[in-house]
C-alpha cells in the first residue's frame, strides 16, 4: 500500500440556502434560484476537482455540535430526513450517504493515541446534522464517495478559541497521519462560514435577492482580509488572527473546522483558490480551494 | 369560560439521561423519580395545557412555535448517542400554536409556526413532554429561543402567550427546559463519577434553588446575565428562560417552589423545581426592570433605512408623555389626557384620545367605549403599521393586525371598568377601505368578539383621526 494523500483542501458553505436555491429532486421546498455566486463557486470548485481522483471526502461540521469530545460516524451507511431546525422551510432533505468506517475509525484511533477524548457513533437511529448533508450535496450531488464526518467539539464555547485551536490543531495533525497511512487519496472539507452574524428577519420570498447583503461593512473587512491571506499563502496568519476574527466577526471558526483543516493541510504556505464568496442571510461564505496537489512533494 | 391562567411553572433538566438511563447512577434516579412526581402533580392539578420554553431549540429568525399536530420521529442525542434513542409521538396543541403565533405578531415580535413531517424536534422538549406527559392526554405546545432575543423581547413573548391563555380560558402549565450551570464535563466519564463540574458551579445553583424555593422567580429573572457569565458556558442562548418563566408568573417574588431535586447530569447542573402560582403572603419585592408590553427592538435589518423610516412614522407620536393637557405632534393629531367625569373609566393600558374624552362612561349597568382604535398603549405604534405616511402617502398595512389590536384595547378598558369581553352586547365598526379590509377584519371578529355573540354594524367611512383602518364603537351591559 502505498502513502495516502491528501488530493486537496477546502472551506465551504452549509446554509441550507443554497441547496434550497438548487432544487435538487431530494429537497422538498422550491425555489426560484438565488445566492448563485456561492452555488457556481461550487461548480467551480467540483469543476476543478473533478480532475483528481480521490477515494473519500473527510468532513468536519459545525452543526454536530459536540461538548465531549471529538465524536466520528460509525457506521457504514446512513439514510434518513435532515429538516433544519432553524431554516425548516428551506431544507427537508432525504439523504443517503456512505462513511468510510475504516478511515474514520483510523482518525479515531490516532486522535485517542493523541490523548484527545473521541468516541465512535454507533447508533443507527442517529440523525446526521444538516451542515453535513448540505455540504455533502453541494460538493458533491452524486453523493458517490464516502464521507468522514467529525463533530465540532464546542471548546470555544467552554474554553476559548486558544483552547479550541490547541485541541484542532493536533486533531488535524493526527488526521492527517491517520489519512496518509490509509494509502487512500482524501479531500479534506471544513464546512465553514466566515463572519456569521445573521439577519433576524427574513424577508418573504427567502431568495429574494435584492434582500442579500453581509450585515456590516466590519464583517465585509474581516471576511475579505481572512480571504487575502488564504489567497496569498498565509494560512499561519489566519491561525494566529483567529481569536480575533472570531470574537469580532462572531465568525463561524469557532467551531474549530477551519484551523483543524490548515492544521490537515500541515498550514500551506501556497496561495489558495477562490473560487466564489457570498453572504447568505447576512453571513459572509466563501468556497475555497487549497490544491495540495499541485504542491505534494511525490515520496514513493 | 374560566379566565385561563398558569397552574404551575416547572423547571426541569434536559439531558436524555432520565429517560434512558435512570438507573445508572442515583442522582439521575432521584431526578426521574422527581420528574414522575411532577407529572402526577399536573395531572392532580387538572391542567389542559403544557407550553415548553426550550434552551435546546434555537432560533435566529424570530421565535418558532411548534404546530405540527402529531410529531412523531426518533431523536438521538449528539453527544450522548451511546445511551439510547427516544421514540416519540406527541400530541401538539395546533391550534394554541398559531393562536400564540398571531399574538406575538401583535406585540411586535417576529414569529411563525412550523408544521413538517421529520422536524427535529430537541432533547429538552423531547425529555420534557416524555417524562411529564408520558401518556400524551394533555396538549403541549413548544416554542424556541431565540438566540439574538433580549429581556424585553423574551417578556413580551410570556406576555403574547398569556394573552392566548386567557382568551382561551385554560389551565396551563409553564414549563422551562434548560440546565442551571450548564458546564459538563468535557471528557467521558462513568455514571459513578458523576458529580456537579466545580465547587463555584454547585454553590451558584444552590442559591438559585435557594431563591426559587422562596418563590422568588422574579430575581432570578433579574439576576439572570449575572448567572450566565458565573456559572455557565457561552453556548447559543444565555440564561433567558427564566426571564420568559418570570413574565409567565407576572414577575413576582412571592411565589411558592418547591425544589424536587437537584443533581449533576455529566458535571452540568439538573433540577427540577416546581413553582407554585399561590402567593406565599409575605408580600411582593421590588420589580425594577422594564415591563414592556410591545417589542420595538431591531428585528427589521434586512430593510435597513426603509424599515427605519417605517418605524419613524409608526411611532410618530410616541412620545406623549407631557405635562400638558394635551400633546402635539408633528404630523398626527393632538393627543389628550382621557377626561374625568361621573361613570368616567379610564387606563393607562389603553392608548391616550386624540380629543378630550373618556375611554368609557359607565350609566347605571351600562358600559359605553368611545371609538377605540389599534393604536398601542404608550408608543402610539400601530400594528399592522399605518395606512398613509405623513404626507398622505398610502402605505401597506395588515387590517388583520390592527384589528386584533383593536380588540385588545377593548378588552382592556372592559376589564379596566370591571367587567368582561362575553358582557360586549353591540358593536359598530368603522372601516375605511371596505372593499379591501372587510374580509380580514371579518377573518378576526370570527376569531375573537364573534365568539361573543355581540349585534354588530359595520360601516365605510372616508377617513379616521389617526392613520389607522379601523375602529369600534362599543356598548357592554354589565349588571352588578
Amino acid at each position: 500500500m502505498g502513502k495516502g494523500q491528501i488530493v486537496a483542501g477546502c472551506i465551504a458553505p452549509h446554509p441550507p440556502h443554497l441547496v434550497y436555491a438548487e432544487n435538487p429532486p431530494q429537497n422538498e421546498p422550491v425555489a426560484e434560484g438565488g445566492w448563485e455566486q456561492l452555488r457556481w463557486g461550487y461548480e467551480r470548485l467540483r469543476a476543478s476537482l473533478s480532475e483528481h481522483d480521490y477515494d473519500a471526502i473527510v468532513l468536519l461540521s459545525p452543526h454536530w455540535q459536540t461538548y465531549v469530545g471529538t465524536h466520528f460516524l460509525g457506521l457504514p451507511h446512513f439514510e434518513g430526513l435532515s429538516v433544519d431546525p432553524i431554516f425548516p422551510n428551506l431544507f427537508r432533505y432525504h439523504y443517503d450517504m456512505n462513511v468510510d468506517v475504516e478511515l474514520a475509525q483510523a482518525i479515531h484511533d490516532e486522535a485517542a493515541k493523541a490523548g484527545l477524548p473521541v468516541k465512535m457513533m454507533e447508533n443507527p437511529d442517529f440523525r446526521v446534522d444538516y451542515g453535513t448533508i448540505t455540504t455533502g450535496h453541494l460538493f458533491n450531488p452524486d453523493w458517490d464517495k464516502p464521507l468522514v464526518v467529525i463533530s465540532s467539539n464546542r471548546s470555544t464555547a467552554y474554553y476559548s478559541v486558544e483552547v479550541m485551536q490547541e485541541i484542532m490543531i493536533e486533531l488535524g495533525k493526527v488526521t492527517r497521519k491517520a489519512i496518509e497511512a490509509s494509502g487512500k487519496r482524501v479531500v479534506v472539507l471544513a464546512s465553514n462560514s466566515l463572519s456569521h452574524r445573521h439577519f433576524t428577519t427574513e424577508s418573504e420570498v427567502p431568495e429574494d435577492m435584492s434582500k442579500e447583503h453581509i450585515t456590516s461593512h466590519a464583517m465585509h473587512l474581516w471576511d475579505m482580509r481572512m480571504i487575502d491571506y488564504m489567497r496569498s499563502g498565509q494560512a499561519q496568519r489566519i491561525l494566529d488572527e483567529m481569536p480575533e476574527f472570531t470574537e469580532q466577526a462572531i465568525a463561524e471558526s469557532d467551531g474549530g473546522g477551519l484551523s483543524w483543516l490548515l492544521s490537515t493541510l500541515d498550514v500551506p504556505d501556497y496561495p489558495a483558490i477562490l473560487h466564489g464568496y457570498g453572504t447568505i442571510i447576512g453571513t459572509g461564505n466563501a468556497v475555497v480551494e487549497w490544491p495540495c496537489y499541485a504542491h505534494e512533494v511525490n515520496d514513493e | 369560560m374560566s379566565q385561563g391562567e398558569i397552574v404551575a411553572s416547572y423547571v426541569v433538566p434536559v439531558h436524555p439521561h432520565t429517560v434512558l438511563a435512570p438507573d445508572q447512577n442515583a442522582g439521575w434516579r432521584r431526578l426521574r423519580d422527581a420528574f414522575d412526581e411532577a407529572a402526577q402533580t399536573i395531572r392532580d392539578l387538572d391542567a389542559d395545557l403544557l407550553i415548553i420554553y426550550s434552551t435546546t431549540w434555537p432560533s435566529i429568525i424570530g421565535h418558532q412555535i411548534q404546530a405540527d399536530p402529531n410529531p412523531e420521529w426518533v431523536m438521538v442525542d449528539h453527544d450522548f448517542h451511546d445511551l439510547g434513542s427516544i421514540p416519540y409521538s406527541f400530541n401538539i396543541d395546533a391550534d394554541f400554536a398559531h393562536a400564540w403565533n398571531e399574538a406575538n405578531k401583535q406585540r411586535g415580535l417576529q414569529s411563525r409556526c412550523v408544521n413538517y413531517k421529520g422536524f427535529p424536534i430537541d432533547v429538552g422538549s423531547v425529555v420534557a413532554l416524555t417524562l411529564l406527559n408520558p401518556d400524551n392526554s394533555i396538549p403541549a405546545v413548544i416554542v424556541s429561543s431565540n438566540m439574538y432575543a433580549n429581556r424585553s423581547e423574551t417578556t413580551v413573548l410570556a406576555k403574547s402567550c398569556l394573552d392566548v391563555i386567557k382568551a382561551q380560558g385554560r389551565r396551563a402549565v409553564a414549563i422551562t427546559a434548560m440546565s442551571l450551570s450548564n458546564r459538563m464535563f468535557t471528557d467521558f466519564i462513568q455514571p459513578e463519577e458523576d458529580k456537579i463540574h466545580s465547587l463555584k458551579d454547585d454553590e451558584w445553583n444552590r442559591k438559585i434553588l435557594e431563591f426559587l424555593e422562596q418563590g422568588r422567580l422574579e430575581d432570578v429573572g433579574q439576576l439572570s446575565r449575572t448567572i450566565h457569565r458565573q456559572i455557565r458556558v457561552q453556548k447559543v442562548v444565555a440564561f433567558k428562560p427564566m426571564w420568559w418563566l418570570s413574565a409567565m408568573n407576572g414577575n413576582r417574588n412571592d411565589l411558592t417552589g418547591r425544589i424536587l431535586a437537584y443533581e449533576a447530569i455529566h458535571g452540568a447542573g439538573g433540577a427540577v423545581v416546581h413553582i407554585d402560582p399561590t402567593s406565599t403572603g409575605v408580600g411582593d419585592k421590588e420589580y425594577d426592570e422594564d415591563d414592556v408590553e410591545y417589542f420595538h427592538g431591531e428585528r427589521g435589518v434586512l430593510e435597513g433605512a426603509e424599515e427605519s423610516e417605517k418605524d419613524a412614522i409608526q411611532n410618530t407620536n410616541a412620545g406623549a408623555d407631557s405635562t400638558d393637557e394635551s400633546t402635539a405632534s408633528d404630523s398626527g393629531p393632538a393627543l389628550w389626557d382621557p377626561t374625568e367625569a361621573k361613570g368616567s373609566v379610564n387606563t393607562d393600558a389603553a392608548p391616550k384620545p386624540v380629543g378630550a374624552y373618556p375611554h368609557a362612561r359607565k350609566v347605571g349597568d351600562m358600559l359605553f367605549l368611545s371609538g377605540v382604535g389599534p393604536r398601542q398603549p404608550g408608543t402610539n405604534a400601530i400594528p399592522g403599521g399605518p395606512i398613509h405616511d405623513e404626507n398622505g402617502e398610502p402605505l401597506e398595512y395588515d387590517i388583520k393586525a390592527q384589528t386584533h389590536a383593536v380588540v385588545n384595547n377593548v378588552k382592556r378598558i372592559v376589564e379596566e371598568a370591571g367587567a368582561t369581553m362575553d358582557q360586549v352586547v353591540d358593536v359598530t365598526t368603522f372601516l375605511v377601505d371596505m372593499k379591501r379590509d372587510f374580509a380580514g377584519y371579518n377573518e378576526v371578529w370570527a376569531e375573537t368578539l364573534g365568539k361573543v355573540g355581540p349585534t354588530r354594524t359595520t360601516l365605510a367611512i372616508d377617513a379616521l383621526p389617526t392613520p389607522i383602518a379601523v375602529e369600534m364603537k362599543v356598548i357592554v351591559h354589565m349588571p352588578e
